[in-house]
């Protein structure tokens, strides 16, 4: 668990802008105001890789991230549903 | 050690910044482990591209790597490889699972399957091998058929069946589910050659051998049908190679065909000749016509 500067410091050209806006635009959910977990710490590098790397542009942003979520729900309930069977 | 970065990156020594750039986003792109979960061979690649791209990247120390001053790990420190899908695959994940809706896709999902799980379905169809005799196949039988599991099927065998028929016992496949039919069972029938009769359609033929005597003089013999033995009168003075045909003792009819005939084809056996035989003919040789008559005999 660590707070929105050590979270910046972390990854060196983050704004802290940047986090509140995805914050904001529901692409980080925190599970309580500004504190991140490990989770959130991985789902950052992950979108400074699209940002950054793969230049995808923070409109695409939202786009590829839910399509991301929707593999790894989905991901997730084929485990769920084989370690039921 | 790891690779030669140009060669991770698939640039030229000499390649520019820009190219350097250009080639790892490609990459990186192709290959970024998150995008591609459960691939771990991207992953790797993935690795070595951001470690290459680390080195070439850094003019100085692209400098550095083309003196030979530093290997292609470089002392380097990697940046972190990405991991995320680590946990969005977990149960963690879960807050990031998408939108609300999507629950609900899951629940339709799930509830179909419940159905479709708890729908009667018909059971599976079996398929069989059989082989029966021949006079099974021409006269129809009852066999019975011994399946892998030690259950035994009586099959009901119709005359006239063909080699390579499969017969239909309906009801006697898999079982099936929440009680649902039971499948077929499917048993493709071949047929054991016979020592004596050959099946030509639905006519049955076969070589009869006869003594010259009876040939000459003609006789009342018994012969084997595969419907049972049978007396037929042979004319006086037949000739070897002839053919007799016995309307309707060849396959039976069945399913609107006609009974098909037996044909024999008559054999004359000489066996070993007495003195007397020998004497006679020794006599008529000077007086018999040759059979070997006619242009394409004149040698």
């Amino acid at each position: 668990m660590i707070t929105i500067d050590l979270l910046c410091a972390r990854f060196t050209p983050l704004a802290p802008e940047d986090v509140r806006r995805w914050v904001a635009d529901g692409l980080l959910r925190p599970e309580e105001g500004e504190v991140f977990g490990e989770i959130d710490v991985e789902r950052v590098r992950l979108i400074i890789d699209l940002r950054d790397t793969l230049d995808l542009g923070e409109d695409a942003l939202p786009v590829v991230l839910g399509l991301l979520d929707q593999v790894y729900a989905l991901r997730r309930q084929l485990r769920a549903l084989t370690r039921e069977d | 050690m790891a690779a030669d970065p140009y060669v991770t990156l698939g640039v030229a020594r000499d390649a520019s910044p820009e190219d350097i750039k250009k080639a790892y986003k490609k990459l990186a792109r192709a290959n970024h482990p998150d995008l591609h979960p459960g691939q771990p061979e991207r992953e790797a690649k993935f690795k070595a591209v951001s470690a290459a791209n680390a080195l070439l990247s850094d003019a100085a120390r692209r400098a550095r790597f083309d003196a030979g001053e530093i290997d292609a790990d470089g002392q380097e420190r990697a940046p972190p490889p990405p991991r995320y899908r680590e946990y969005a695959d977990s149960d963690a994940g879960a807050r990031y699972g998408g939108t609300p809706d999507f629950d609900d896709l899951f629940a339709d999902m799930f509830e179909q399957r419940a159905r479709a799980s708890a729908a009667p379905r018909r059971g599976m169809d079996q398929s069989y091998r059989l082989t029966i005799p021949f006079p099974a196949a021409i006269q129809g039988s009852s066999e019975t058929l011994t399946l892998p599991g030690g259950r035994t099927l009586n099959v009901k065998i119709p005359p006239g069946v063909e080699p390579g028929q499969v017969l239909k016992l309906r009801g006697q496949g898999d079982v099936g589910r929440n009680n649902g039919p039971a499948g077929d069972a499917l048993i493709e029938l071949d047929i054991a050659p016979h020592p004596l009769f050959r099946r030509d359609g639905a006519d049955i033929r076969y070589e009869l051998p006869v003594s010259l005597a009876e040939a000459v003089l003609g006789a009342a013999i018994r012969i084997p049908t595969p419907s049972g033995p049978l007396k037929v009168t042979l004319p006086a003075a037949s000739d070897s190679g002839q053919q007799i045909r016995l309307r309707g003792k060849g396959v039976p009819a069945h399913g609107g065909q006609p009974a098909g005939d037996l044909l024999l084809t008559l054999r004359v056996v000489l066996g070993t000749p007495d003195p007397a035989l020998v004497e006679f003919l020794r006599d008529h040789a000077e007086t018999g016509a040759s059979p070997r008559q006619g242009g394409e005999w004149e040698a």
